[in-house]
């Protein structure tokens, strides 16, 4: 959704295009202030699109992980998008990228959140914990190896965002019974139906008491 | 989506400010409906204005009243002890709705203000008169399934899909703004509006007014309250039909009674006509029965949606029988 080759209708296309080039062409101007042979490197390197971009970004400080980045992110960047395309960190999944199928849960700040549904430039300073966060060394979260002994999947793909959905649900003091944890974890959606396991890994990692 | 410029407000008075008459700049809190809303380029704002700093998240029991700040989430209020205890048909219509994931960014003020779920509203292939004002209504004659029975219009059949909503309905609630010209209270069945000829138009909030807060009366509905929600899967769906139903009983006998319903038209539908049928009625499956026929009374199917009708009058008698039971 980031990239620049989304197909966008006619008329916010041409909205874009005519204040991206506005920018460009003030880039130009600027240019024009050099020498000639400045204003050719200027046209090579590119620099008026390299321009355009920085004007059209704005800065990020954000902790993934434990770890601080300090980027500039187009505002539009979606928290999912700043995940896996920018940071490299595709644990986390696109699956709907429309708030439908809870793939790309995560916590932020404590909280489970949907990232798809986040602009990553209303996270400024806030703390993110995706499934690459979860481990200590080599040793897997609870949550994780309490899916893998009651075979909670098939092809895998949602669960980095039930096993986020599941430790926020332990956490957040909704898994005292199986009806309950259901209900709570609704909005994370299972196309082959492990959910029966699911419950079966959730309600054993709560009834372990372990600190999540 | 398309790119746009993003700004945070440090007051309400410097985010209506910002605002401008232009309907490209917009407010964001959660942006749950609003980033979707953008991705389907459904809407495209030029510029957001991210309101999450204003000092508007408490929720305050005041002497008569609780007050609810607009930013307040709604798991935050659905899972708040006091409101369970003083207004338990809000926390069980707020935990009704969404997911929790959804429910933990999603605000109160920002619940109000959703858009429809009407599919042809979503398609910018389709026509749409909320959409696009004279481009025509795909919904009527097309799929409409999810679709109003009470007060739509030739323009419009599409229904507000919140919960939270219908429960605020029956409880009178009020909603203070804020705007260019100072702040005022709209009573929420005035707050969201019928389609007739401008569907564009959700609801009454004028031009860059921006909503502060809820309040709520206190009242004596705490124990005998449901909010049924009937669905096509049993959560995380949107409501086929809902109603939201509060009994003030003595003795058998209703005293007082609310009742307001969701999924059947444009706007949370209050039944006031029923609720003056209830009132000083003994509790009966009978007279349970004749509310749910009252209330439907009025009502029209458009083709995919007829069911509404049966549907609606047999929720309704079952939402006030489980009130009573409780």
């Amino acid at each position: 959704m980031a990239s620049k080759k989304i197909n966008q209708n006619k008329e916010t296309s041409e909205d874009s295009n005519s204040r991206r080039d506005f920018i460009k062409k003030s880039g130009l101007f600027t240019a024009l202030a050099f020498a000639p042979p400045t204003l050719v490197m200027a046209s090579e390197k590119k620099w008026d699109e390299k321009i355009a971009e920085y004007l059209e970004t704005v800065p990020l400080s954000i902790e993934v992980n434990g770890k601080k980045h300090v980027l500039n992110i187009e505002p539009r960047t979606t928290l999912l998008d700043l995940l896996r395309e920018q940071l490299q960190l595709t644990g986390t999944k696109k699956g709907c990228d429309h708030g439908q199928c809870g793939a790309c849960t995560v916590h932020v700040n404590g909280t489970r959140i949907l990232s798809c549904l986040s602009l990553a430039s209303m996270q400024q300073n806030a703390q993110v914990t995706t499934i690459e966060g979860l481990t200590k060394g080599k040793k897997l979260h609870p949550m994780q190896e309490a899916f893998i002994k009651h075979d909670g999947f098939q092809c895998g793909y949602c669960t980095p965002g039930q096993i986020m959905s599941g430790i926020a649900c332990i956490k957040e003091g909704h898994a005292n019974s199986r009806e309950e944890i259901k209900e709570y974890m609704s909005g994370n959606i299972c196309r082959c139906g492990a959910y029966h396991n699911i419950v079966d890994a959730i309600t054993e990692v709560k009834e372990g008491g372990k600190e999540l | 989506m398309k790119n746009f410029q993003i700004i945070k407000a440090l007051s309400s008075s410097s985010a209506v400010a910002s605002s401008t008459k232009d309907s490209s700049v917009m407010f964001i809190a959660g942006g749950t409906n609003l980033v979707d809303l953008m991705k389907k380029n459904v809407v495209a704002p030029d510029k957001l204005i991210d309101i999450n700093s204003l000092d508007l998240k408490k929720i305050e029991f005041l002497k008569g009243k609780t007050a609810i700040g607009a930013l307040a989430k709604n798991s935050q209020v659905a899972e708040d002890s006091s409101i369970k205890e003083k207004h338990p048909l809000l926390a069980l219509a707020l935990a009704a709705g969404a997911s929790q994931q959804i429910r933990h960014m999603a605000t109160v003020g920002g619940n109000m203000l959703q858009r429809t779920r009407c599919s042809y509203f979503y398609n910018t292939d389709m026509p749409c008169n909320k959409r696009v004002p004279k481009s025509g209504c795909g919904a009527i004659g097309g799929v409409n399934r999810m679709h109003a029975v009470f007060g739509a219009s030739d323009s419009c059949i599409a229904v507000h899909p919140s919960d939270m909503c219908v429960a605020l309905a029956a409880l009178d609630a009020t909603v203070l703004v804020e705007g260019p010209k100072g702040k005022r209270q709209i009573n929420f069945t005035d707050f969201h509006r019928l389609p007739g000829n401008s569907p564009e138009k959700d609801n009454t909030l004028e031009n860059r007014e921006l909503i502060t807060h809820l309040e709520i009366p206190d009242h004596n509905f705490t124990k005998n309250v449901h909010y049924l929600k009937v669905r096509d899967r049993s959560s995380y769906a949107f409501a086929l039909v809902s109603v939201a139903v509060a009994l003030d009983l003595k003795n058998n006998t209703i005293q007082d009674v609310r009742l307001a319903m969701g999924g059947v038209a444009h706007k949370p539908w209050r039944l006031t006509e029923t609720e003056e049928f209830l009132k000083g009625k003994t509790v009966s499956e009978e007279t349970f029965r004749q509310a749910g026929n009252l209330s439907m009374k009025g009502a029209r199917g458009y083709g995919d949606n007829d069911f509404k009708l049966i549907l609606g009058t047999n929720a309704i008698t079952e939402a006030l029988t489980i009130a009573a039971s409780k």
